[in-house]
């Protein structure tokens, strides 16, 4: 290292060239710098709490099989609703973006690395450290928390020795979120290669930035919030009690202020990576790619002024109800227009179905299910019935599951072969597509006949008027959950077992810098910035012409 | 002038910083939880967390120093540093907004409902009757007892003065690094530290006033909560903002920085000016409104 | 492909995809399951009902229109039928209608929506009003003018079953986790406003057939109102996570004709003056036990458990207590006062001197803890004790 200073040429991977990879396993992972091994960490980690949490969702649901208390008590069952929410959240699906921004940002734009290399190991080794200590708090006196994902105060004031960690928990992954997106906006805003216009970047870049920008904007509120709780807590301060002139609603603002940027968080890199696998298959380039990155970002602009969508029941007054009603119907508008530029991608294209095209396909008919029962939770007077149902839970599992999870695992089949270098088994891969989306569906489409007939969300135990929906429910959630099985599977194969090489542009129609370089891609990619052409950049929109 | 050809980006390889940071601050958070919960001997666990922090800080920017001093940095590296100084000074931002937020929605919505004005006419006659909602206020049950506020122009006003001065010297000592004069630099930045550091002593003199003679706590309702909370945020701020313009201060004196590349002392400016301007929207919406 | 076939295609696809919407919207009520919402009793509820109605059928030809267009490209344009991609990338003309179409539906949208609201929120006029508080985990109503006040628990054949490894069978049990001690009488053709608040934690008041549900916050009051057409029980559920037996405090509301509602309230008048009388009274110890373990098991054994076992360390074990087995002062005063900031509630605003007194002496006697000492209801001071 100390020779670059002294001969001042260039090289500034003399000790270990090219593909030399660190030797020795602390040397790889742990003190590693490297955006492949670090998106690796992030996606092998966030694999792991999607089993946890998963596992959670599945006390869950065999508690919930049939009427009656047969498994937990139902403090217990409180502690798991929370539990599976904040790992799937916080340490399943949002580190798994951050996983893909990692592996795939530098590729696609044509970067050595991401901008602040050091920093981002810091960004996930904050993350194993939070997790163990918020899954430690189920060992301590009281339990885990137990007031839901959203922490409401007073309630979540009553959490038992386990609070304090509850908050630093939060407070360490909000830490490990803003760091993650600063290097996203650094990286993508400084290290695009000659050439990468703004407007010719692929669209999941584009996501990814606007993704950080919200990310930087709401995760500090979240600290703030979580803080005030903690004091309120220890130190007698009376933010969210009325005695003390505070309001707990107060609480709910800033909550939701954070709460649905973050909703959005989890799916605006999921749109990019469906924008990215639907012209490969279709084979056609991206419809309307200038609308798409303008739909973007005003997705998230809306996401900053709805927040109280969540709260239409608190008793706001008449005209704050309007208010965010209106402004929460308006994001169907540029939704939408992603959803038709998607269809009009695939509309006379010359489409095939591998795996990660399937699972495009089926995020964009199961997300706009999702995304349309959203719509009808934003009337605020029908959100009087639905609001805390089974309604609420089916609505954002639709656009969780087989939105957020389903993209991570297109994205994950599309890419894997560059990452690995070996192709995965498309026999299996489409069987893992087949049955997840026959069951999520089972899981979660009788929801809404039960949130609708009149079921309470986070309930342990329920009227037998609900038993036979329920009951089916949770077959499909069993069903669903022994079918990610076979993705680790598939996984697994891929890496280690798998014969079949994978070409450097693995699909016929991809187009994009990550394809130009060889399956698997080398550990150091582009040190040398490419020069980059309208050929090389995956659409072919006005604005690039 | 870098030594560096311009297309060069280093990337450093490996880097054992991180990993520390991480094991001392699970060690500082994990035993600042268990003190919460009345254990006193985490306590000191909690202090060798933080040690743990701030040997890693010295570790990890001594390595970013070393390596920039080398000429390892070329242009694109050093914009790299100001994006995310930049977006990390937003993230502050957005941490405190929280807070003044808290503060507006308390005054604005909170008080006047429990005071029966608006939507609150139900709640003031059923669950508060006889609470008028005037500002400051420790709730309807009066919570924390008694209080004094602190008045906007005594200490207050001449800590605004303070700290904008220290802006104004900071921006002096600017001017003489980039005329290549070290002097001055270190002089100017020795002003700028010094008059945080009285800030910080009259801070703590209000902190003890209000205590001991005001009746004024963190506990005294909504008001003491927020006051504190914001006061207290923002000096923490102030006191992290000090110790690195100490640093970038020894570093002045050591020869550090050239007049055309100084990113390190820039960074600390803007952290500086970010601490200040915090400090005036605190000035006008906590003391004088 | 010519565009004749496309059309063919196109409405095939239509009508599977309807067909399955119509499946999962309509089938599954064929087995006797309700699916939708129920159309209630009150002017709120037909219109949210409608309402609902209006924009899921919206909602579901937007789907289907969207589906079909994307398995007719599915079907069709599929390399293995040889379909060559088209290479067109965008168009402004559809975009724009894509974005200005959405836009007016959802302007038709909101005008009902905001009616709906309207009227929800003008609680102006009522001919009555009923205060509800919700505790941990049980709903107080207070009839303002009447001068009326209970509290409403869950059910005691339910509380038996709920219980964890019950060995009973919830299908059993009538009306199951949806049946409560007294229920919440109202009368038929009224217009009743609630003000809706809590003592603890965050409740919502939610009965289905009212159409609407409330959050119930601590410190602070809601309004709400209802007007019932047709007499019947109605009932319904706590709709805020508020602990952990947030499923178990249902809502019962038994909507009366208006002369039925009147002698409703004169029996309620009759009993409160011979509870009032009660307090005078010396109680024999047995009968302070007995009344005691009933108050136990209703008010005080979802948190302290029917054995005083407790939940340690949420809720603290009242079988050698240190409160309850000192000084009667002690006890008296944390089950009249509560305790602030934790779950252990105020109970003279729930209970009357009598049962106060019978509790306290039951757990000062029960489980071991043998104080051997007896409270009298005149012992109690419920109001006078509270600023000391
Ligand atoms: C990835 C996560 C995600 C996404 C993308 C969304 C998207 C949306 N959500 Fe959802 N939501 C959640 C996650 C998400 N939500 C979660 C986790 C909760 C519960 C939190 C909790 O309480 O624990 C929740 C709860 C929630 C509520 C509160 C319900 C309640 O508690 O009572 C509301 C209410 O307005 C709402 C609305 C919406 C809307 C309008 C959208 C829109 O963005 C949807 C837009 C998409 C479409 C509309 C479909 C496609 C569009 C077309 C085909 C165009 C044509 C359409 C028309 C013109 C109608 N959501
Ligand atoms: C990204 C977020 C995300 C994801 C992916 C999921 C995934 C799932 N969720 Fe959840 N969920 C939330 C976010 C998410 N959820 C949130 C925010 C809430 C609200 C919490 C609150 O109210 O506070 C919630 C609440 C929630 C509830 C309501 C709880 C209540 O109100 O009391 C239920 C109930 O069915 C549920 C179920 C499931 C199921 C079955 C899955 C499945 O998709 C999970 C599938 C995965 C697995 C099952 C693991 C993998 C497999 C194995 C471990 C192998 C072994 C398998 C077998 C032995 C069968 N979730
Ligand atoms: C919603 C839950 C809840 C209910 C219902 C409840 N309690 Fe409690 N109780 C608590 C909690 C929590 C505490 C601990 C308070 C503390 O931390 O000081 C407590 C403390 C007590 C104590 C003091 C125990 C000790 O050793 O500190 C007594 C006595 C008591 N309760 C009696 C009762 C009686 C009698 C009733 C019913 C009339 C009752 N409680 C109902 C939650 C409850
Ligand atoms: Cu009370 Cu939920
Ligand atoms: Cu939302």
């Amino acid at each position: 290292m100390s020779s670059i200073a002294d001969t001042g040429i260039t090289h500034v991977h003399d000790d270990h060239d090219h593909d030399h990879k660190p030797r020795g396993f602390l040397n790889r992972w742990l003190f590693t710098t490297n955006h492949k091994d670090i998106g690796t960490l992030y996606l092998v980690f966030s694999l792991l709490m999607f089993f946890i949490g998963g596992s959670m969702a599945l006390v869950i649901r065999a508690e919930l099989f049939v009427p009656g208390l047969q498994l937990v008590h139902p403090e217990f069952f409180n502690q798991m609703t929370t539990m599976h929410a904040l790992i799937m959240v916080f340490g399943a699906v949002m580190p798994a973006w951050v996983g893909f921004a990692n592996w795939m940002i530098p590729l696609m734009i044509g970067a050595p690395d991401m901008a602040l290399p050091r920093m981002n190991n810091w960004s996930f080794w904050i993350l194993p450290f939070a997790f163990t200590m918020l899954l430690s708090t189920l060992f301590m006196d009281g339990g885990g928390p137990a007031a839901g994902w959203t922490l409401y105060p007073p309630l979540s004031l009553q959490t038992g020795n386990s609070f304090a960690f509850v908050v630093f928990a939060v407070h360490m992954m909000g830490i490990s979120s803003i760091m993650g997106s600063i290097n996203v906006i650094a990286t993508i805003i400084n290290m695009r290669a000659p050439g990468m216009t703004l407007l010719r970047m692929p669209l999941f870049v584009w996501t990814w930035l606007i993704t950080a920008y919200l990310l930087i904007a709401v995760m500090p509120v979240l600290a703030g919030a979580v803080t005030m709780l903690l004091t309120d807590h220890f130190f007698g301060t009376s933010f969210f009690n009325a005695a003390g002139g505070g309001d707990p609603v107060m609480f709910q603002h800033i909550f939701w202020f954070f709460g649905h940027p973050e909703v959005y968080i989890m799916i605006l890199p999921a749109f990019g990576v469906i924008s990215e696998i639907l012209p490969t298959f279709s084979r056609k380039p991206l419809f309307g790619y200038a609308a798409m990155v303008y739909a973007t970002a005003s997705i998230a602009f809306l996401s900053f002024i709805v927040w109280a969508h969540h709260m239409f029941t608190v008793g706001m007054p008449l005209e704050g109800e309007l208010f965010f009603m209106y402004a929460t119907m308006l994001i169907a508008v540029p939704t939408g227009v992603k959803v038709f530029n998607w269809v009009s991608t695939m509309w006379k294209g010359s489409m095939t179905f591998e795996t990660p095209m399937l699972f495009a396909i089926g995020f964009v008919v199961l997300f706009t299910i999702g995304g349309l029962s959203g719509l009808m939770l934003a009337i605020s007077a029908a959100d009087f019935q639905y609001h805390d149902t089974y309604f609420v839970v089916a609505h954002f599992h639709y656009v969780l599951v087989p939105g957020s999870v389903f993209a991570l695992m297109a994205g994950t089949y599309y890419w894997l072969p560059k990452w690995t270098g070996m192709m995965y088994s498309e026999r299996w891969g489409k069987l893992h597509f087949w049955l997840s989306t026959i069951f999520v569906n089972v899981l979660f489409f009788p929801q809404h006949y039960l949130g609708l007939a009149g079921m309470p969300r986070r309930i342990p135990d329920y009227s037998p008027q609900f038993a036979d929906f329920n009951k089916i429910s949770s077959i499909g959630g069993f069903a669903f959950g022994l079918t990610q099985l076979i993705f680790v599977g598939v996984i697994v194969h891929a890496v280690w077992v798998s014969k079949k090489k994978a070409r450097a542009r693995v699909w016929e129609g991809a187009i994009g810098l990550e394809w130009t370089v060889p399956s698997p891609a080398p550990y150091h990619t582009f040190e040398k910035a490419p020069d980059i052409d309208e050929s090389m950049v995956p659409h072919a929109d006005e604005i690039s012409h | 002038m870098s030594q560096q050809a311009d297309n060069a980006y280093y990337v450093p390889h490996g880097t054992h910083w991180p990993i520390v940071g991480s094991l001392g601050m699970i060690t500082m958070l994990a035993s600042a939880g268990l003190w919460l919960n009345g254990s006193n001997t985490a306590q000191w666990v909690f202090y060798l967390g933080a040690a743990v922090i701030v040997f890693m800080l010295f570790g990890w920017f001594g390595d970013v120093i070393r390596e920039s001093e080398s000429g390892m940095y070329n242009r694109q590296v050093d914009s790299s540093f100001r994006l995310g100084m930049a977006w990390f000074i937003f993230s502050e931002i957005m941490f405190f907004a929280c807070f003044f937020g808290a503060l507006f929605y308390a005054r604005a919505l909170v008080v006047p409902w429990l005071g029966g004005e608006g939507a609150g006419a139900s709640t003031n006659e059923f669950l508060w009757q006889g609470y008028l909602p005037l500002w400051p206020t420790n709730g309807p049950a009066n919570i924390g007892g008694e209080f004094q506020t602190i008045p906007a122009f005594g200490l207050p006003f001449v800590n605004t003065l303070i700290l904008l001065t220290s802006g104004v010297t900071l921006t002096m000592a600017h001017h003489a690094l980039k005329a290549a004069q070290r002097g001055p630099l270190v002089a100017w930045l020795a002003a700028t530290v010094i008059l945080g550091a009285i800030f910080l002593y009259f801070q703590v003199e209000e902190y003890h006033h209000a205590y001991t003679e005001l009746g004024l706590t963190l506990g005294s309702g909504i008001y003491g909560s927020t006051f504190f909370m914001l006061t207290g945020f923002h000096g923490m701020h102030v006191t992290l903002g000090a110790i690195m313009l100490a640093v970038i201060m020894f570093r002045c004196m050591k020869g550090h920085f050239k007049p055309d590349q100084h990113f390190g002392f820039e960074a600390v400016a803007w952290y500086w000016h970010f601490v200040d301007v915090v400090w005036l929207g605190l000035f006008i919406f906590v003391y004088v409104l | 492909m010519n565009r004749q076939n496309t059309f063919i295609v196109a409405i095939a696809v239509l009508a599977a995809i309807s067909a399955a919407f119509w499946l999962l919207l309509v089938a599954p009520a064929l087995t006797g399951n309700e699916i939708n919402m129920p159309v209630g009793v009150t002017p709120q509820s037909v219109t949210h009902y409608e309402l609902h109605m209006i924009i899921l059928w919206i909602c579901v030809v937007i789907g289907v229109l969207v589906f079909t267009a994307m398995f007719t490209s599915i079907i069709l344009h599929r390399k293995s039928k040889g379909h060559e991609a088209a290479t067109f990338s965008h168009s402004t003309r559809a975009e724009i209608a894509w974005t200005i179409i959405p836009v007016l539906i959802l302007i038709g949208m909101a005008i009902p929506a905001t009616t709906a609201l309207v009227q929800m929120e003008d609680s102006t006029g009522a001919d009555m009003t009923v205060k509800i508080t919700g505790y941990q985990w049980k709903w107080k109503y207070e009839y303002l003018e009447d001068d009326i006040q209970f509290i409403s628990t869950l059910d005691a054949n339910s509380n038996a079953a709920r219980q964890l490894h019950s060995g009973m069978d919830p299908r059993e049990v009538e009306n199951y986790l949806l049946d409560v001690d007294n229920p919440v009488v109202l009368p038929v053709g009224k217009k009743i406003k609630f003000l809706i608040t809590a003592d603890d934690v965050i409740h919502a008041w939610w009965v289905p057939d009212l159409g609407w549900k409330r959050d119930a916050i601590p410190g602070f009051i809601n309004e709400a109102w209802t007007y019932i057409e047709e007499p019947g029980v109605y009932r319904g559920q706590c709709a805020e996570l508020c602990g952990k037996d947030h499923g178990f405090m249902p809502i019962v509301v038994n909507a009366l004709p208006e002369d039925e509602y009147r002698a409703w309230v004169a029996q309620q008048r009759g009993e409160a003056v011979a509870e009032a009388q009660a307090v005078h009274q010396d109680w024999t110890d047995e009968a302070l036990m007995s009344s005691g373990s009933e108050v136990f098991a209703s008010q005080c054994a979802t948190c302290h458990q029917q054995d005083g076992s407790g939940l340690p360390p949420a809720f603290p074990a009242l079988a050698g207590s240190p409160v309850a087995t000192g000084p009667v002062a002690d006890t008296l005063d944390i089950v009249i006062h509560g305790r602030q900031g934790t779950a252990m509630q105020a109970f003279s605003e729930l209970l009357t001197a009598t049962e106060i007194a019978s509790v306290v002496t039951y757990v000062r006697n029960a489980f071991g803890n043998d104080s051997g000492d007896s409270v009298q209801p005149s012992d109690v001071t419920l109001h006078g004790g509270e600023d000391s």
